[in-house]
């Protein structure tokens, strides 16, 4: 609770029917960051009292139609659009990060693993941008290990995009060896003002040495620090 | 009134379960299939009176949620009663 007391820093979980890594965002951002968390349900709209808003990976509305492209029509999604214009972090994790890309608060999208299989396993990743406000915590090019568990990972965006979200340093995260596909090894971007975070691994997943992994960490305390 | 809306990946993504598929036919000793794509077909009841109101209601409909820009494409057909 310390650093809450420093940081009076507040997080948001969303919660829609269908999210099952709710309750480890909440867990990580509780117990390691100190930071006090709620769970927000989507009907509501309201999220001006949160710093950073997680929305969480799972299964909204069952994947229905194609992952995250119903959920992006929740009451919540009006109050992340404004969280996002005023400039609030906000991180969208596996599912989370579909209905980024679903609402268009992130570019691109994401299709069916290139092997047509749900693929969970520990991968590792590089650090390809560590001057943001999610990352800054690593060094740049730091390969660090977490799990990925999705059937649509695989991102895709047209060469154009690619070198748009190249030349604005967009690029976030990368796999070192692809699981699944996606353009440019891409595991994670940013908007161009760097405020909204999308990646498929799970971060949350690996935030104790226990899980086999604690490089996740550092996502939640590049923000607590600069929140 | 009905419509059938059917939609497919855009020329030049990957349509892994399409190759998979076509893959699996040709496992299973089926020959002359030369591309295979998997879509989706929604069949939709429609409750309008004339066919341009129909088709503004299918537009929208793929524009704003069935269908993704990005990656996809879709057409349709109308039914009409009779």
């Amino acid at each position: 609770m310390k650093l809450w007391k420093i940081n009076n820093m507040k997080c948001a979980v969303i919660v829609f029917p269908g999210s099952n890594c709710d309750h480890d965002a909440y867990y990580v951002a509780k117990k390691h960051l100190g930071i006090e968390v709620d769970f927000v349900w989507h009907k509501n709209s309201d999220l001006n009292n949160y710093d950073c808003i997680i929305i969480p990976g799972g299964f909204s509305y069952g994947d229905y139609l194609r992952a995250g492209a119903v959920a992006r029509f929740s009451n919540i999604m009006s109050g992340i659009k404004s969280a996002s214009e005023k400039g609030k972090a906000i991180i969208g994790i596996c599912n989370g990060f579909q209905i980024l890309v679903e609402s268009g608060l992130l570019p691109g999208a994401l299709i069916t693993n290139n092997s047509t299989n749900f693929i969970s396993k520990e991968i590792q990743l590089k650090v390809s941008n560590n001057n943001s406000l999610f990352t800054n915590k690593y060094t740049e090019q730091e390969i660090i290990r977490m799990p990925i568990a999705h059937k649509q990972g695989n991102y895709f965006a047209d060469t154009e995009l690619l070198n748009e979200l190249k030349d604005n340093n967009q690029i976030a995260f990368q796999y070192k060896d692809n699981p699944n596909g996606s353009c440019l090894n891409i595991a994670g971007i940013f908007n161009k003002q760097k405020n909204i975070l999308g990646m498929m691994p799970h971060p949350e997943r690996a935030a104790e040495h226990i899980l086999g992994s604690q490089d996740g960490i550092k996502i939640f305390e590049s923000i607590l620090s600069n929140i | 009134m009905k419509a059938k809306i059917y939609i497919n990946y855009k020329d030049g993504i990957l349509d892994p379960e399409g190759v998979t598929i076509s893959k699996a036919l040709d496992t299973i000793g089926i020959k002359g299939i030369d591309g295979l794509a998997v879509g989706k077909c929604i069949e939709m009841d429609l409750d309008c009176n004339t066919r341009d109101q129909a088709v503004k209601v299918i537009t929208e409909s793929c524009d704003k949620l069935l269908a993704n820009p990005n990656t996809e494409v879709y057409s349709y057909e109308i039914m009409e009663d009779k």
